[in-house]
């Protein structure tokens, strides 16, 4: 408050100051001059400039020291500008680049980047109103600015139609095309910046770097009929290859992008009107490697939180720290409504979704992974207090009297249900479930930020709870209950599930296309797969819910995670209403290995020509020092794209290398475990 | 609280720090005054000003003051801020309707309004200077600059490290690419020409306009390229050609079958005569199309402000590394380029810059005497710009002194001279003028110069003899003008007659104009067989445009350039269209209308030589009317060269055809200059 009086204060004698600073001078000026007569006139002016000067003198303070404030930052930055980029005797790590190319590494194939999820950065070529002066500017990425200052409108016009998954009428929001588009997420936050730079140090340049960027709020299928984005990209890779010598090229997915590349490996050998019509072998012709990173195979665990109750482990976490920031109503607004609602409308995070059922993600009583050391307790080893807990707790593991925790039932209510013997749940039963649904109590109260849940009564949100357990096949029931209709949507454009016989004539449709498991690898011996991607990270995979506690107003999600829930003891899993395993922080190891692990290695169904598989798992170190930024080793989903590892094979099968002279497989997880443990006929 | 608390900290630190400093200064303070002070009577008032010195010097040292200033200074910088930011973007544009009623709707909406949709996919050909072109690899003086631009955008690496700039933007001298360890590459996308530097827009407009009626990424495609090289060295290093080919191939599948509508701007325009060529050309020297690929893919080519037969102003950028605007520069603040205070001899390396990019011998005035003008006549004789102002109801303020050149005399300019030394010369007729051919003269040993440091041009090669030789020849012809670029550069010309040729040709169906070096002259090639296909040529006019110069010798100097622009020679009569040494003519500021207008009013007009298949043509000129005021920005109305980009009748035009209309359904042409009449005075075979 004292401050902005003075703040008035100073506005309004701004006038009065400098002339009152400029009397002295004059003063003194009369004096030198060494006029006589003027002494006693000066005198006059003297007694008024000490009365003001009291008047000016909070003020000048005021000014004094944000004059310092400035000079000194100027000061610093200055500094900082002179200072030579490296310091002596800090030994900057030689970019891989750099390395590999005093090897003699060159650019040989051209590379086609995938970005995943998020990263892409969208721009707004129509909108409302309220969107003025914000064509052509960057609306998802880059410095969310606008975001800021008017998030409202914004929201608006990042979400899509709810009917048709497209953009609004009145509204076009368009991927920002180009290396741009995903090489730095915000300021300073790289995504592909690191990997293009040492791309470049080898040789490559615009023509034979390509980013394939895409509207990743949308189905896959859906950026080709608004965009024709996948025309473009088969274009472009077939540009490439005739262009730089009939070399051909090598795919890096990342994220979601994986998903959307085997889409398109697909949409691209089909014929015509669903397809684009390339002809059987356009892969074999045209790709020789992908090298998928951190890549989400058969979905990630998190997006069903994200879909149930728009909040991963990190947002449960602000939660419980802060419990009534994030749902307060002041300023009106409602954050986690307004993003529910919006992302409810992005087709693409259903594509997100755990894959497979419980064959692969576990029973009520069974899960692939169970039985890990968890590796929350691997960075408690650390810790040398609790060390002596730790072989306590293996002990008692290895007697069995720990209750296990059960990564297979992936939403459970209350933090017993997760960890009951299954004989003691209540059955469930889906249908029962989805006939409630039908019984509206529509609120009218609820305004503008209308989520599907004020379609779902509330007894029949009791039911939900009541059921307990949802694994990954019931979690789909219980979806299609929660938001009818954003599982409609994504029903014409994604299936989840695991094909009996894939020769069946309806796999040919192109939801089946981003799923793995309902889908063969084309026709290219000489093709390879990789998965790329960093192990060591607690990673999400099942989570204990709640019902929230002011359940009956109506701008409220229903469901949240359960924060309070901790392990028992240190060894298990559980924290903050959230199991992890390992995985990179964002994919468990299980979806992103498997597939390349058991599911397409050799000549299995899934894989008929017997594509060649490698996976390069990469251990997580954390940055040791803040120098370091993000990490030169780590294993974070997307941080990898600047794991130093990561980067050397990128380059190097790029430059021509195989996966068999790289070393083939180099693992660090239980995957190869893992995978044996799922029963999947191959 | 907490502000108050740590001002009071500072404050008295600050009393402790600065306490001895100002009884220093106060020690010499009364130093001074004691020497100044000689009468009794000041020493009074000396007395009660230390006294009031006393009582608030240790709250006033200098630093205090400075630091008050700066403090004041960023506080109402950050009020004045704050009040802008606080301001709705729409303010500017309500002043300016309050003073100027209300401004007419943008072309984009008035057309939606219309019911105009997208409809044809659309090519933009980014002319030279305003790609931009960023930073691959580079040499240790450049690191950090990785993918940032290097031209365009803020250009504050030119400022920061110039020399590492000239370095890496200039070509190699023998082979016209980059030089070893260097990559610099254009921007791709939308974004490599919108806006040349933060502001300045050059496509912007037109994008926005067009996305107004529907177009988007998919249907907008900014063929950008690497202005520096020659055209076929685009295609050869960076594929380039073949890259528009393909999009252009995709944009049309992908859009229905709709052709596509191609707008190349300035150099653009010739880049996209050598595409049209280079595409139906056979696979290892052209990009394997097939005969008919033009009328496959292209409704329309609308070319805007297209120096098909080159500009003038080349020469002297060439030649002297100047053009009107230095040149008055120059005469304004005379030793100001060329002081080697800071070793910096701009012009110098500006010459050595652009003397290595090949694209600039693209625009050297092609076609000759036949086109240009000889000795004694050229086609544009009798130019009487005052007319146009006629035209021009309304805004008079155009700089007077520039455009009434009223023809009172009987004699007329010889524009055909374009390079005569001293300005009786200029003027003299043919007969008088005693010619020594410069071609046999051998270029003097070069005074051995070691002292011009690293600024090596190739006018050090010459010597004294050779300048010598020049200047006697005293008028250059656009045909003799390449003999003289020849002669005093001659690596540079060696270079680019691999890649254009300035001719015309005679017989066009020899074999030898198969070769690429002919294609970007639009007077030794066929345009494609496409009879559906149209040529639009979009230009302002209405503005002065350099079309001669008269030269000096420049004072020998070591490092200098051994010619210049004569800045003296005036008009004093007001009778012709000399100031500052340059004859200018009608046109778009850049380009002469001679040069813009010729080929779509006579060389291709109907069925020619130069177009069998009888493509259809139409010029579309623009008069130039200036900004009414400030707040117009560049105008609306403006026929200058790259502000035509934000004309909206241009862009009216523009996106009528976009969205399926013909040259015919726009009203054919729309001249205003005298494009025909003086297209009737040069003969041409056609």
């Amino acid at each position: 408050m004292a401050s902005i009086l003075r703040f008035r204060k100073l506005c309004y004698l701004d006038p009065v100051k400098f002339q009152s600073y400029e009397f002295p001078r004059i003063n003194k000026q009369e004096e030198d001059n060494a006029i006589p007569a003027a002494k006693l006139a000066a005198e006059i002016p003297k007694k008024k400039t000490n009365r003001q000067l009291k008047e000016r003198r909070s003020i000048d303070y005021c000014c004094r020291f944000i004059g310092y404030i400035c000079t000194t930052w100027w000061l610093l930055l200055f500094l900082y500008q002179c200072f030579p980029a490296t310091l002596p005797g800090f030994l900057v790590p030689e970019a891989p680049g750099a390395r590999l190319r005093r090897e003699g590494i060159t650019a040989l194939h051209p590379v086609v980047m995938v970005p995943g999820m998020v990263t892409g950065g969208l721009e707004l070529w129509e909108g409302k109103p309220c969107a003025e002066g914000l064509f052509r500017k960057r609306i998802w990425g880059g410095s969310f600015t606008e975001i800021f200052r008017r998030p409202l409108c914004l929201l608006e016009h990042l979400s899509l139609d709810n009917e048709t998954g497209l953009d609004p009428p009145g509204i076009r929001v368009r991927p920002v095309p180009g290396l741009v588009s995903a090489d730095y997420f915000a300021p300073g936050y790289f995504v592909w910046a690191v990997l293009i730079e040492n791309l470049a140090k080898i040789g490559y340049e615009g023509k034979n770097m390509h980013m394939a960027a895409y509207d990743w709020r949308l189905s896959f299928q859906n950026t080709e009929t608004r965009d024709r984005t996948l025309s473009r990209l088969k274009s472009k890779i077939e540009f490439m290859y005739e262009s730089n010598g009939y070399k051909k090229v090598v795919v890096l997915p990342h994220s979601m992008g994986v998903i959307y590349f085997l889409h398109f490996l697909k949409w691209v050998e089909t014929p015509s009107p669903m397809g684009g019509g390339g002809g059987l072998g356009w892969c074999a012709k045209h790709i020789k490697a992908i090298m998928n990173i951190g890549p989400a195979f058969l979905g990630v665990p998190k997006a069903v939180s994200k879909m149930f109750s728009a909040e991963g482990g990190d947002l449960a976490l602000v939660r419980a720290m802060a419990p009534a920031l994030l749902d307060s109503e002041l300023l009106g607004l409602q954050t986690f409504v307004h993003f529910l609602r919006v992302s409810r409308t992005w087709d693409s995070i259903m594509s997100l979704m755990p894959k497979g059922g419980e064959t692969i993600w576990g029973d009520k009583d069974w899960a692939p992974d169970e039985g890990n050391t968890c590796p929350l307790t691997k960075i408690r080893h650390q810790q040398p207090s609790t060390s002596g807990n730790d072989t306590n707790n293996i002990k008692k593991n290895g007697f069995g009297l720990k209750v296990q925790d059960n990564y297979g039932r992936i939403i459970s209510f209350g933090k017993e249900a997760s960890q009951l013997p299954s004989t003691q749940l209540p059955a469930f039963n889906s249908k029962e479930l989805l006939h409630k649904g039908t019984s509206k109590s529509l609120n009218p109260r609820c305004g503008e930020v209308w989520t599907e849940y004020d379609e779902v009564s509330r007894e029949s949100i009791k039911k939900v709870a009541e059921n307990k357990v949802y694994t990954a096949k019931t979690l789909v029931d219980l979806l299609q209950f929660v938001a009818p209709k954003t599982m409609q949507r994504a029903a014409v454009q994604f299936s989840h599930g695991i094909a009996d016989d894939l020769n069946d004539p309806k796999y040919n449709h192109y939801k089946y296309w981003s799923n793995p498991l309902e889908t063969k690898l084309p026709d290219a011996p000489d093709m390879e797969i990789y998965s790329l991607y960093g192990v060591g990270i607690p990673t999400e995979r099942s989570y204990v819910y709640k019902s929230s506690p002011n359940i009956d107003k109506c701008k409220n999600v229903p469901f949240q995670i359960d924060s309070s829930a901790d392990g028992d003891d240190q060894e298990s899993c559980l924290r903050g209403g959230v199991y992890f395993v390992d995985g990179d922080e964002s994919v468990p190891v299980i979806s992103a290995g498997f597939m390349c692990a058991k599911g397409w290695r050799g000549k299995t169904r899934f894989n008929p020509s017997g594509i060649a598989t490698y996976v390069r798992e990469y251990k997580h170190k954390p940055p040791t020092s803040l120098l370091e930024g993000r990490g030169l080793e780590s294993g974070g989903h997307v941080d990898i794209m600047g794991n130093v590892g990561l980067i050397e094979d990128v380059l190097r099968v790029a430059a021509g290398a195989t996966g068999a002279e790289m070393g083939g497989d180099r693992i660090h997880s239980d995957i190869l475990r893992m995978s044996e443990r799922i029963n999947l006929r191959l | 609280m907490p502000l108050i608390r740590r001002k009071k900290v500072t404050e008295s630190d600050k009393h402790s720090n600065s306490d001895p400093i100002e009884e220093e200064e106060s020690e010499i303070e009364s130093d001074d005054h004691k020497k100044k002070t000689k009468s009794g009577a000041s020493k009074k008032a000396k007395k009660v000003a230390r006294a009031e010195r006393k009582k608030d010097k240790p709250k006033w040292s200098c630093v205090d003051s400075c630091c008050w200033l700066i403090g004041c200074v960023c506080v109402t910088w950050w009020f004045l801020l704050f009040l802008y930011s606080a301001v709705p973007s729409s303010f500017p544009q309500y002043v300016t309707e309050v003073i100027t009623g209300p401004a007419p709707d943008p072309p984009g909406v008035k057309l939606r309004n219309e019911g105009l949709k997208a409809r044809h996919p659309v090519v933009f050909v980014p002319g030279i200077v305003t790609g931009s072109l960023e930073l691959w690899e580079g040499h240790q003086c450049a690191e950090g600059l990785f993918r940032k631009r290097l031209w365009g955008g803020t250009f504050g690496e030119v400022y920061k490290r110039p020399l590492c700039w000239v370095e890496h933007m200039s070509l190699d001298n023998e082979t016209g690419l980059d030089p070893p360890g260097v990559r610099v590459r254009p921007v791709s996308g939308l974004v490599a020409a919108d806006y040349f530097a933060a502001g300045y827009f050059v496509w912007a407009v037109l994008i926005a306009n067009l996305a107004r009626i529907g177009y988007e990424e998919k249907t907008m495609y900014m063929a950008a390229y690497d202005w520096r090289l020659s055209f076929q060295n685009t295609e050869v290093r960076d594929q380039t050609l073949s890259r528009i080919k393909s999009n252009i191939e995709l944009m049309v599948a992908t859009n229905g079958g709709k052709k596509a509508v191609v707008i190349p701007h300035s150099m653009g325009v010739l880049y996209f005569l050598h595409f049209m060529k280079w595409v139906e050309a056979p696979a290892p020297m052209g990009g394997g199309g097939g005969p008919n690929w033009c009328a496959r893919h292209i409704k329309a080519v609308m070319n805007i402000g297209g120096p098909f037969l080159g500009v003038p102003k080349a020469i002297a950028g060439l030649f002297s590394a100047e053009a009107k605007d230095i040149a008055v520069a120059r005469a304004v603040a005379p030793g100001f380029l060329e002081n080697d205070l800071f070793h910096f001899q701009t012009l110098q390396y500006v010459m050595k810059l652009s003397r290595t990019w090949d694209s600039t011998m693209s625009m050297i005035p092609k076609g000759g005497e036949t086109i240009w003008g000889g000795l004694d006549w050229s086609p544009e004789q009798g130019y009487i710009p005052s007319k146009h102002r006629q035209k021009d109801n309304g805004t008079k303020i155009i700089s007077q002194n520039e455009t009434e050149c009223e023809v009172s005399q009987t004699k007329s300019v010889n524009y055909g001279r374009l390079i005569s030394f001293g300005r009786d010369v200029a003027e003299a007729p043919s007969s008088e003028i005693e010619r020594i051919d410069f071609r046999g003269a051998i270029k003097g040993q070069s005074v051995a110069n070691t002292t011009c440091r690293d600024v090596w041009t190739e006018y050090h090669d010459m010597g004294f003899n050779g300048i010598k030789a020049v200047a006697e020849y005293k008028v250059y012809t656009a045909g003799s003008i390449i003999d003289l670029l020849y002669f005093v550069a001659p690596k540079m010309m060696t270079r680019g007659s691999a890649h254009f040729s300035y001719g015309i040709a005679d017989d066009l169906d020899d074999p030898m104009y198969e070769h690429y070096k002919y294609w970007s002259n639009p007077l030794e090639t066929k345009l494609p067989n496409a009879p559906d296909m149209e040529i639009f040529s979009m230009y302002g006019v209405g503005v002065p445009t350099e079309r001669a110069y008269v030269y000096k010798l420049s004072t020998y100097a070591e490092c200098n350039i051994p010619f210049r622009i004569d800045t003296s020679a005036d008009e004093e009569d007001e009778g012709r269209c000399l100031k500052d040494g340059v004859y200018t003519v009608d046109g778009d500021e850049t380009v002469p209308v001679l040069s813009a207008g010729f080929m779509c009013a006579k060389g291709w007009r109907g069925k020619t030589r130069f177009n069998p298949s009888g493509i259809g043509m139409f010029i579309r000129e623009y008069d130039h009317s200036p900004p009414a005021n400030l707040l117009e920005g560049r105008g609306t109305q403006s026929g200058s060269h790259v502000d035509i980009m934000g004309n909206f009748a241009l862009i009216e035009d523009i996106i009528r055809v976009a969205a399926g209309a013909t040259g015919e359904e726009l009203g054919g042409d729309q001249v205003f200059s005298d494009i025909f009449k003086w297209s009737e005075k040069i003969n041409l075979k056609l």
